[in-house]
């Protein structure tokens, strides 16, 4: 298993592509992308240098329990946001009703509640990513 | 040829190698030459969702049908047999 090119071209890649899938999450809301996309990017790094590196160096940089943390964090910081809407006065994952900003094209941090939304979504699918990974790999069923 | 016509020449010429991409998966017995070939009609699916002006789902296809789908495919053969 001496994959030494795999390991050294993925060794270059994989900054890019996390580069890559965090400016697709955190432009989502104004341009083409988002949460899901680009959570996919990200995750689908991790899973190329577990693949390149082995699946223990893998389960070294990003464990299993704490993938599974974060696929629980992600979904509970989504709907944990949404109870700031109602803290604002307007229902329950209102964005425009609560008076946050609406965006506007060419401003990254300018569209309230929707930023961190994506955030959390791109955060749970990563990590959804990653375990789905190391179930298939690891070979057992979820418990 | 005017400017109207180029990209519809290049549309369906994308959508027979569409066509051809089903059919050689259909066709295939190794497995892991149609995981590969799965790859190659989802990067032509999102470039057809790029050309009918649907960025969004573009990426979106590009990222799960190219790159998640093969994966896991990919990785369920190394677990299996290769053959059909």
């Amino acid at each position: 298993m001496e994959a030494i090119v795999l390991r050294i071209i993925s060794r270059m890649l994989i900054p890019f592509i996390q580069l890559f899938g965090l400016y697709v999450i955190m432009n989502g809301h104004l341009s083409p992308g988002g949460g899901f996309p680009g959570g996919v990017i990200v995750g689908s790094s991790m899973v190329l240098f577990a693949l390149a590196f082995g699946l223990a160096e893998g389960q070294k940089k990003v464990p299993h329990g704490i993938s599974l943390i974060m696929e629980g964090g992600g979904a509970l910081w989504y709907g944990a946001l949404g109870l700031v809407s109602i803290l604002a006065g307007a229902n329950y994952l209102t964005n425009k009703g609560a008076n946050f900003p609406l965006g506007e094209p060419g401003t990254l941090f300018s569209s309230g509640l929707v930023f961190l939304l994506t955030l959390g979504i791109g955060i749970k699918v990563a990590s959804t990513v990653v375990t789905l990974y190391y179930n298939l790999a690891e070979g057992k069923a979820h418990d | 040829m005017n400017s109207a016509v180029l990209p519809l020449v290049f549309q369906y010429t994308l959508l027979v190698f569409l066509i051809l991409c089903a059919l050689a998966v259909a066709k295939t017995r190794d497995l892991l030459g149609a995981a590969i070939i799965w790859a190659a009609f989802s990067l032509i699916v999102s470039v057809l969702w790029l050309l009918l002006e649907a960025p969004d789902v573009s990426i979106t296809e590009a990222a799960i049908g190219a790159g998640l789908t093969t994966l896991l495919f990919i990785v369920t053969v190394s677990k299996t047999r290769r053959a059909e």
